[in-house]
């Protein structure tokens, strides 16, 4: 009797648990029904999801690029929605991570999402890129850069990819002069930071740009930089390269101040935020620092102007480039679908088709380039700018 | 019949009978559509933390060693078994064998890394050896980060420093590219292999420890001197224990390497942070219990996806169940208390029968009694 009463314990518990796992399946599918019949009460509906890091060590980079997005939502909304279809938005967190990155691809799928705006770490892309692929559901990232993460022909990205940013500095290093002797500081656990960091070096060696120095670090050990830059001050370098995020470079700047070391320091976008993305950070140490970005926070064009104070009003803080690349990623979206003529009814591959077919023929003005174009494996056509920082500001260089 | 068989044997007979009806019950709720895209995305990876957890509870639990660098075995399973398909991929060899081999490959690999590891590590103790193994799966994911191959008509090209360093050829391919290690692995993984190859584990642990050899592995777990005096060659069998977890270990890297089109030695998925994961599913599971330990593993994974809906405070709830999950279990508050209202009292009660210990409790000395040893 007790044996029994032991097994069937074991089925009863079993049981449960597939029930429960069966029950969440099913609720996702009542939502879903929920949705398609709002889209049939006459207000039809575009459902974007996105993907990004809301939690964990970049979560300052997927919760900007998500409140950018939801600011040209609102935009678009307020506006009449695109084609009519009014937008509903859905975040959801990957913490960076590629398999959590599919299962929240999965889950917004349960969800009835129809384009995809993420992922926005490269990692997490590349993985979800494949799911996507099979779905044929149009994928635009605002901010992986790495090459893997659009191999296919259904993701389309706004930023730079890793290697246009490692050969554009490289170049407008030696176009201008600024030094002939270069050390770089890298990450050499981070798929962007070595990503650049390649292409930098093969672009320097093809036009005789002097690497005195290649200094690497890794996630787990990036707070005492003194071995590096000894390294770089000991070879002679005139400029110091970092293809690396602000707040590792605020760091390397106040260690560099202390031992008295002082090359110029040339960035990517990831540098963009130094000014107001650290805490404790003298902002005088960052004077003379040199960066290529697509976006300054403190530009004075109107379309920069109103998306800072609404930015400011909503998250009371001043958006970084993440924030402005998912901003223009959702302006994009809305433009391939007016070019393509997407409406309601037509399903998710459909749509992607109509997309794929729009993004290479239309010329977007944003937040983060000029007349930006696309071209069929899903890069973006705009030119960097390099801007310095003067007085507390960026100011653009020549 | 079932009488007949012996307590132990009854009790793993459960385990598989388990594993299996859960195989049969998914892929029915799966092919009649009833998943949710989230769920059945997900059932490969919980097979992978499932058999993540029997490897563990192999050490913790029957050899009665803290290891903390699990994941690192996981890892150079991952790696290996991934770079073998990326290499024979464009071979003839037909998609099943390769993948076969593939899991061996995996297996063998991380084998031969716990014997290695294992030589030195295994002459310590306690908290000792647990830094020590947590070093050494740090040193696996690092390795695993700087390592660049790649292959080109001459041969397989191996660089520590960049992918410029290995001087390919123009028809040169990047295998593994450092940090942003493997990508596009065919995605041969399925539900099925997944807990194939967990009823598998399940059966050479199960049987391990019901086995002379197992046996001799759990005198050393619970008095090493009185093993060694009875001649229990101590090192001997630490060793097996320790390498047939750490194979066990690579066949789950094999799994999921060929699950995830983007495999990266983060910290986030090879770092002590998953090896000391593992070590919950096996405490919250039962230390020893291997049925426990793989639910345990199963639930602790879906958790976090399933909290979806409470958005940025998922993992403080998670954080807050686990916290009360380990109460209930171990707490000895809460144990008196499932002792006098637990279903087993009741049902006792009604019958008129004692309650003669249940397993958590069981599971708990053999707890207590590695807490004396360290």
């Amino acid at each position: 009797m007790k044996k029994f009463r032991k097994a069937m314990g074991l089925v009863l518990a079993s049981a449960m648990l597939v029930a429960s796992l069966a029950a969440c399946g099913g609720d996702d599918k009542v939502k879903d029904q929920n949705a398609g019949s709002g889209s049939s009460n006459g207000e039809a509906v575009l459902k974007i999801g996105g993907i990004g890091p809301l939690t964990g060590g970049n979560a300052v980079y997927g919760q900007a690029a998500m409140n950018g997005a939801q600011i040209a939502i609102d935009e678009i909304n307020e506006a009449g929605g695109i084609n009519g279809m009014m937008i509903e938005f859905n975040a959801q967190d990957d913490e960076a991570d590629p398999d959590k990155g599919v299962n929240a691809y999965n889950n917004l799928k349960d969800w009835g999402m129809q384009i995809l705006m993420g992922c926005v770490t490269s990692g997490s892309c590349t993985a979800v890129s494949d799911y996507a692929h099979e779905d044929n559901l149009f994928l635009l990232t605002p901010s992986a850069s790495s090459l893997t993460s659009i191999t296919y022909d259904n993701a389309f990205r706004v930023c730079f990819s890793d290697p246009n940013q490692g050969v554009g500095a490289a170049d407008y290093i030696s176009q201008h002069q600024l030094a002939s002797k270069v050390a770089i500081i890298y990450d050499n656990s981070d798929v962007y930071s070595s990503g650049i960091t390649e292409k930098f070096t093969a672009e320097a060696n093809n036009i005789g740009l002097e690497i005195v120095a290649s200094e690497a670090f890794n996630a787990d050990n990036k707070t005492d930089f003194s071995v590096q830059l000894q390294a770089a001050k000991d070879a002679g370098a005139e400029l110091v390269f970092l293809p690396i995020y602000y707040n590792e470079a605020s760091l390397i700047l106040s260690q560099a101040a202390a031992m008295e070391y002082q090359p110029m320091f040339f960035g990517c976008d990831g540098l963009d935020g130094i000014l107001g993305g650290v805490e404790n950070f003298d902002l005088a140490l960052a004077e003379g620092v040199m960066l290529l970005t697509p976006f300054a926070a403190d530009a004075t064009d109107d379309m920069t102007v109103s998306f800072v104070t609404k930015y400011q009003e909503k998250y009371g803080e001043i958006p970084n480039q993440f924030a402005a690349d998912s901003y223009d990623a959702i302006y994009i979206i809305k433009a391939a679908m007016e070019k393509a003529g997407v409406t309601a009814e037509m399903s998710v591959s459909e749509m992607c088709d109509a997309m794929k077919a729009a993004m290479t023929q239309i010329t977007v003005d944003g937040l983060t380039g000029s007349a930006i174009t696309w071209s069929e494996d899903g890069e973006p056509t705009k030119a960097p700018k390099a801007v310095v920082i003067e007085n507390g500001a960026y100011k653009a260089m020549e | 019949m079932w009488k007949k068989l012996s307590k132990g044997t009854r009790k793993n007979t459960v385990t598989y009978l388990l594993v299996i009806v859960t195989y049969l019950v998914m892929s029915i709720l799966q092919s009649g559509g009833h998943l949710s895209n989230l769920i059945s995305g997900m059932l490969v990876l919980l097979c992978v933390y499932a058999i993540m957890a029997v490897s563990l509870n192999l050490t913790v639990g029957v050899l009665g060693e803290l290891s903390l660098g699990h994941a690192g075995f996981m890892c150079v399973g991952a790696f290996s078994s991934a770079l073998f398909t990326q290499l024979t991929v464009s071979t003839e060899m037909n998609a099943n064998v390769r993948f076969f081999f593939a899991i061996v490959i995996g297996i063998v690999t991380a084998a031969v890394f716990g014997f290695m590891i294992g030589i030195p590590v295994l002459r310590l103790k306690g908290d000792y050896l647990a830094i020590v193994t947590l070093a050494f799966g740090e040193i696996i994911k690092n390795l695993c980060n700087v390592l660049f191959l790649g292959k080109d008509s001459s041969g397989i090209h191996v660089s520590m420093k960049d992918t410029m360093s290995l001087g390919m050829g123009a028809d040169g391919v990047v295998i593994i590219n450092g940090p942003q290690g493997i990508t596009r692995t065919p995605k041969q993984a399925t539900f099925l292999i997944g807990m194939l190859i967990l009823l598998i584990s399940l059966i050479i642990v199960l049987n391990l420890i019901n086995s002379r050899t197992g046996r001799a592995i759990m005198s050393i777990r619970d008095n090493r001197i009185a093993a060694e005096s009875v001649g229990i060659n101590v090192t001997k069998y630490k060793l097996l224990a320790f390498t047939v977890s750490a194979a066990i270990a690579g066949a789950a890297g094999a799994l999921y390497a060929h699950n995830t089109s983007s495999l990266m030695a983060t910290s986030a998925k090879f770092g002590y942070n998953m090896s000391i994961m593992f070590l919950v599913f096996v405490v919250l599971g039962g230390i020893g219990n291997m049925r426990g330990g793989v639910i345990a593993a199963v639930l602790l994974t879906v958790l976090p996806e399933v909290l979806r809906f409470a958005e940025d405070k998922r993992m403080l709830i998670y954080a807050i169940v686990l916290i009360l999950a380990m109460l209930w279990n171990w707490a000895p508050a809460a144990r008196t208390f499932r002792e006098k209202y637990g279903i087993r009292r009741i049902l006792a009660a009604r019958t008129g029968r004692k309650v003669i210990g249940s397993e958590g409790i069981n599971a708990s000395e053999s707890g207590k009694q590695k807490e004396e040893e360290m």
